[in-house]
């Protein structure tokens, strides 16, 4: 009944939101990253011309939003002629970075380009956050960055991935945004795919972590109030809830990675038996309503029990179709995450692993996210 | 910002941009990852929020427009609104 009706729907609204990841090249080595585990097998980039021709295409389906990203867009030379023919073309540009190599010159070239908005994020290593904590180097950059970002008037979004390592100097870090002058701070639980996945172990927070960090955002909104925003975005391992992934796949959101392949969501390229189209072969607009990478989890049609009769299904879509593959290697089931999903007790596992504070960082060290160990990971069978 | 009365001259708040969609077929106020669709007439009473016109100006023009009356309590009362999510800005 279910794939009548997914069948007889509309055509799917236009992909509002374009990520285009520039570059997998990156300064820093997070341990949380979402980049895929191979990325250093991947150097080949797009063209300037061709993500000019992306730009276009993705503007013609409706597309507003253009996100630039990467790993740090800063390092692509091109970021100011991108940049200048997206805001052209009518998107609200956001430039998404560490912040490590925006001078104020390249701030100014930015600016003159059109950009509309930056949002910086904290890099975290252990060892940086160590030093963003203690006022040293980090914390100079990052205030030297945030300066830099208010004098081209530019909106601020603060972003701060959180884990086991660092979500207890939560107030440090909410003051340390405040007083940067952000408008928005993200605090992001980590989501668990790719090198987070990896160090998952390592990184998951116990219940009474999370509970704190909620606890003192809060208090530091009701202290702030509408001077700066604080969104915490929910730890799904926690809450037994599936989340509806970016908006619903192939809802509203389109991902172009460095080498032009475009996904659904930033790490469904992991998924077996799926192949996505690159945009070198096909255009944005066969991409976004032809192609089976974009078709095949549309809607509800494909889903099994016990999402197909869940009261839910509508609400969070069956959840995150990488996580079911990470979880139960299997990316046609219903996310683990969510307490009704059969495989939910893996989830569980894990949380319990991290409430006992049994996790595995002894046996298993903190694998950074560099090219070495992505040679070395994707060198070996899965 | 001041208390709203018919003198003030609201404008769009620092970081938003309101544009026509086409695809959409409505106006969108963006901002830093997101965006609003306005309805018809939020999106008619924005698009004249310019730091020049007052409200006592919107509220005319939208009256002669639409070949309406009495549209100064629906207009305060949506700037007031967009105000509040700094939407609209004013001194």
């Amino acid at each position: 009944m279910s794939a009548v009706n997914d069948s007889l729907k509309a055509r799917p609204g236009p992909p509002l939101w374009l990520l285009a990841e520039l570059t997998y090249r990156c300064p820093l080595h997070c341990v949380f990253c979402y980049n895929p585990i191979d990325f250093a097998n991947q150097t080949d980039e797009l063209s300037t011309d061709d993500w000019l021709r992306v730009l276009r295409e993705g503007r013609e389906l409706g597309a507003v939003q253009c996100g630039l990203s990467g790993g740090e867009p800063l390092l692509r030379d091109d970021l100011e002629v991108i940049v200048a023919e997206a805001r052209r073309l009518g998107y609200y540009t956001n430039l998404l970075t560490s912040g490590v190599g925006l001078t104020a010159e390249r701030a100014r070239a930015l600016k003159a380009s059109g950009l509309d908005h930056v949002q910086l994020s904290f890099q975290d290593s252990t060892r940086e956050m160590n030093d963003f904590l203690s006022h040293t180097k980090t914390f100079e950059l990052k205030n030297r960055v945030a300066q830099i970002i208010k004098d081209q008037g530019w909106p601020m979004v603060m972003n701060v991935v959180l884990h086991r390592l660092n979500i207890d100097h939560i107030d440090r870090i909410i003051g340390m945004a405040a007083e940067f002058g952000a408008e928005y701070l993200e605090l992001a639980n980590t989501q668990y795919y790719s090198w987070a996945f990896h160090n998952r172990d390592a990184l998951l927070p116990t219940h009474a972590q999370l509970q704190h960090a909620e606890a003192v955002a809060d208090s530091w909104r009701a202290r702030l109030g509408d001077r700066m925003r604080i969104f915490f975005v929910a730890p799904d391992y926690h809450e037994g809830k599936a989340k509806k992934c970016v908006n619903g796949w192939g809802s509203m959101f389109l991902t172009v990675t460095p080498d032009g392949t475009a996904l659904p969501c930033h790490t469904a390229k992991m998924l077996p038996g799926l192949a996505f189209p690159n945009v070198r072969e096909h255009s944005v607009r066969e991409i976004w309503f032809e192609s089976e990478g974009f078709n095949r989890y549309r809607g509800t049609g494909w889903m099994k029990e016990p999402c197909s009769s869940c009261e839910h299904r509508e609400e969070d879509l069956g959840g995150c179709r990488c996580q079911a593959y990470l979880i139960a290697h299997d990316p046609t089931v219903a996310d683990p995450v969510c307490v009704k999903s059969p495989h939910h007790g893996l989830v569980v596992e894990a949380v319990e692993r991290a409430q006992s504070g049994t996790a595995a960082m002894t046996e298993h060290p903190l694998v950074f996210r560099d090219p070495k160990n992505s040679r070395r990971l994707s060198s070996q069978p899965s | 910002m001041s208390t709203l009365d018919a003198s003030t001259r609201p404008r769009l708040g620092a970081g938003f941009r309101l544009q026509w969609e086409p695809a959409q077929s409505c106006h969108v106020l963006l901002y830093p990852e997101g965006m609003v669709k306005l309805n018809g007439s939020a999106g008619e009473i924005m698009v004249r929020c310019d730091g020049e016109r007052s409200i006592e100006a919107i509220v005319g023009e939208l009256e002669t427009a639409f070949n309406a009356s009495g549209l100064a309590p629906e207009v305060l009362s949506f700037v007031e609104i967009a105000g509040k999510q700094r939407w609209l800005t004013w001194e």
